[in-house]
C-alpha cells in the first residue's frame, strides 16, 4: 500500500515574490531510495523549491507530501524531524563550534547520546573527518565546511537527503570524492542534488530533471537530457559559450 | 588531558570559593561583608543577562524589569505572609512567568533582535513608570503598600526557612548570598556542558542550521529567556534583603544599561566575566563615589571605553588568553594563544 505514495511529491507548487514567480506550478515526484538531480541556470528556481521543501519558504498555492502527509508551510523543525535532511546552497554550519559537536548536535536529535555518538563517529569515518574532529568549523577552508555540513545532515539519519549545490568550491579531487560518497549514501536512502557541474552529475549518473523559468522544462536520464536541444540552448549552451 | 586539567582546576575553584563564602565572616568588617552582599547579588544579576546574551544570543536590553519583579514580588510577599521563604519563591516565579508571556510574543511572533532590544527596554521604563505612579494609599497588594516614588521601606529581610521569628544577622545574609551565587554559577555551568546547554549555543550560533536540524529556536530562547527572568527575579531578592528597601530605580535605565557594561568589561560569552566586570564596577563607582574630584559617569564612561578599544573581548578572556599564551610558551610549543571565549556571533 504504502509503496504507492511517492517519498515526496509536490503538485501545482508555486512561489511568487511580488510579481516575480520564482516556482510556477511544480509536479515533482520522488520515490523511496531514489537519485535525482537537479539543473538549470542560475534564477531557474532550483534554491526556491528547496526552500520551500523545508519549510524555510511557506509557498503561494501548491501542496508538498512527504510520504503522503502534507508539509506545504510547515515549520522548517518540523519537516526536518519528519526525517528531511538539507545541505544549504550557503554554507550553514555552527561556525564557533567544533566539527564533532557539530556533528553530534544532528545525531542527539534521534536516539540516545551513545546511538548518535556511534553515528557521529560512522560518519566522521565516511567523511574522512577524524583527522580535525576539534577543530572549530569557523577556521577550516571552503571544501571542508562543505563536508562537515553534509556530515551533519548524515549524522541526523534522515530519509530524505536534499544537497544544494554539494561540489561547489571543490577541488577536482574533493569533487570525486563527494561524488563517491553521494552514490554511497543512495545505497540507504533517497537524494535529490543540485548542481551546475556536468562533469559531476554524470558521475552521480541518475535521473535528471531540468529546471528554467521556475518550470520543470524536462525529466530524464541524464543522456537524453544532455541530448536535448532545448535544454543545450538554455543551459549548456550558454555554459559552453561562456 | 588539558581537558581534565581544567576541569580539576575549576573544581577546586568552585570549593575555594565555597569555604571563602564561609569563612568570610571570620575575617571581613561588617561593613566589607555588607558591600560584598550587595556585590553578590549584582553578580546574580550579572550572571543572568550573560547567559541569555552570551550563551542565548539574546541581547535583553531590560533585564532589569525581571530584577525589579522579583525585588518587588519579594517585598510584597515577605511583608503579606510574614515570612521570607515563600517570598523567595515568588521572588523567583512571578519573573519567570512574566518572562514566558513576553517571551512567548517576541520568539513566536519572531520579532527580530533588534526589537528585542527595543521591546525589553521598554518593559522595564513602563514598569518604572508604573511603580512610580502608585504612591496613594489605594495601590497596595494584601498589606504591602508599593509605595510609588517612595519606595517599599522596611521590608523583612530573610529569616530561617519557615521560622519568621529568627531574622538571618548580616553574616547569615552575606552566606546565603555568596553561596547563591556560587549556586547558580554551577547550575549555569552544568546546564551548558548538558545536551539542553549545547543546543542552546547551538541556536545562538546559527538558527537557520538548528531549526533544519529538527530543534524550534523559538522554544530554545524563550526557555532560555524565562531560566534568564527567574535568576534575574532572585537577584532582585537577594538585593532588596541587603537593604531591606525598594523603589522604582530598580527598573531604571541606569540599572538596566550598568548590566550590559558589567558584562561587555567581564567578558561575553562567559559566565567568570561578568561576575568580575560586576564587581569590578560596582567597587570602582563606590571608590569615586567617595571622593570629589572624578564624576563617577565620566570614569565608568572611560573604562568602558578603554576596555572596548583595548580588550575588545572582555577582561576575563583576555586574562585567559594571555594565561594559554603563556602556558603553551613554557611548554616550548611557542605556539599562538588558542581561541578563547566564544566565537563572535556568525551573522
Amino acid at each position: 500500500m504504502s509503496a504507492l505514495v511517492p517519498l515526496l511529491e509536490t503538485k501545482a507548487l508555486t512561489m511568487r515574490f511580488g510579481g516575480v514567480v520564482a516556482n510556477d506550478c511544480v509536479d515533482f515526484k520522488l520515490g523511496e531510495m531514489e537519485l535525482r538531480c537537479l539543473i538549470g541556470p542560475n534564477g531557474a528556481g532550483k534554491s526556491t523549491f528547496f526552500k520551500m521543501l523545508t519549510g524555510q519558504l511557506t509557498p503561494t498555492s501548491g501542496s508538498i507530501a512527504f510520504r503522503g502527509k502534507p508539509i506545504a508551510g510547515a515549520m522548517s523543525h518540523e519537516i526536518a524531524r519528519l526525517g528531511v535532511g538539507i545541505k544549504t546552497q550557503v554554507p550553514n554550519v555552527f561556525n564557533g563550534l567544533s566539527v564533532r559537536e557539530n556533528l553530534w548536535l544532528s545525531a542527539r536529535r534521534k536516539g540516545t547520546g551513545r546511538e548518535g555518538a556511534k553515528r557521529v563517529d560512522e560518519v566522521l569515518q565516511r567523511l574522512r573527518l577524524t583527522g580535525i574532529v576539534g577543530a572549530i568549523v569557523g577556521t577550516l577552508a571552503h571544501g571542508q565546511r562543505q563536508w562537515v555540513e553534509i556530515g551533519t545532515v548524515l549524522a541526523g539519519d534522515p530519509d530524505l537527503i536534499l544537497l544544494d549545490e554539494p561540489a561547489a568550491g571543490m577541488t577536482d579531487e574533493e569533487t570525486v570524492r563527494t561524488a563517491e560518497i553521494i552514490r554511497d549514501i543512495n545505497q540507504s536512502r533517497a537524494l535529490v542534488v543540485v548542481e551546475h557541474d556536468m562533469a559531476f552529475i554524470r558521475m552521480i549518473a541518475s535521473r535528471v530533471t531540468v529546471f528554467h523559468q521556475g518550470r520543470i522544462l524536462m525529466e530524464d536520464t541524464f543522456e537524453r537530457v544532455v541530448a536535448d536541444s532545448r535544454v543545450r540552448d538554455i543551459y549548456l549552451g550558454k555554459k559552453v559559450a561562456a | 588531558m588539558a581537558g581534565k586539567l581544567a576541569l580539576g582546576a575549576q573544581a577546586v575553584a568552585v570549593v575555594a570559593a565555597g569555604v571563602a563564602v564561609a569563612m568570610a565572616p571570620n575575617v571581613l568588617e561588617t561593613f566589607d561583608l555588607m558591600q560584598i552582599t550587595l556585590f553578590a547579588a549584582m553578580s546574580v544579576l550579572s550572571l543572568s543577562l550573560a547567559f541569555i546574551w552570551g550563551y542565548g544570543g539574546i541581547l535583553c536590553f531590560g533585564q532589569t524589569a525581571f530584577f525589579g519583579l522579583g525585588g518587588y514580588a519579594y517585598a510584597v510577599a515577605a511583608i503579606d505572609y510574614g515570612d521570607s521563604t515563600p517570598a523567595i519563591g515568588m521572588a523567583i516565579l512571578v519573573p519567570a512567568l512574566f518572562a514566558l508571556v513576553l517571551g512567548y510574543f517576541i520568539f513566536y511572533g519572531r520579532i527580530s533582535d533588534v526589537y528585542l532590544g527595543v521591546i525589553t527596554l521598554t518593559v522595564t521604563l513602563i514598569l518604572f513608570n508604573v511603580v512610580n505612579s502608585t504612591s496613594g494609599e489605594e495601590y497596595h497588594i494584601g498589606q504591602a503598600r508599593l509605595g510609588g516614588f517612595n519606595g517599599m521601606p522596611s521590608v523583612p529581610t530573610f529569616n530561617m526557612p519557615f521560622d519568621p521569628s529568627n531574622i538571618l544577622s548580616p553574616e547569615a545574609a552575606w552566606q546565603v548570598t555568596g553561596f547563591a551565587l556560587l549556586g547558580v554559577y554551577l547550575l549555569l555551568r552544568i546546564l551548558l556542558v548538558s545536551p539542553w546547554g549545547r543546543v542552546v549555543v547551538a541556536v545562538r550560533e546559527n538558527e537557520t542550521r538548528a531549526a533544519l536540524l529538527g530543534y524550534d529556536p523559538r522554544f530554545v530562547k524563550l526557555w532560555t529567556f524565562v531560566l534568564g527572568g527567574a535568576i534575574a527575579g532572585l537577584a532582585g531578592a537577594l538585593y532588596v534583603n541587603w537593604g531591606a528597601f525598594v523603589g522604582p530605580t530598580i527598573f531604571s535605565l541606569a540599572t538596566a544599561s550598568q548590566i550590559i557594561i558589567w558584562i561587555t568589561v567581564g567578558g561575553l560569552g562567559t559566565l567568570l566575566g561578568p561576575i568580575v566586570g560586576c564587581v569590578l564596577i560596582q567597587y570602582l563607582v563606590t571608590k569615586i563615589g567617595s571622593q570629589q574630584a572624578f564624576n563617577s559617569n565620566l570614569v565608568l564612561g572611560a573604562v568602558l571605553l578603554g576596555v572596548v578599544l583595548l580588550l575588545p573581548k572582555g577582561v576575563v578572556p583576555s586574562l585567559s588568553g594571555l594565561v594559554q599564551f603563556g602556558f603553551n610558551r613554557l611548554r616550548g610549543d611557542g605556539g599562538v594563544a588558542a581561541p578563547t571565549g566564544q566565537a563572535a556571533e556568525a551573522k
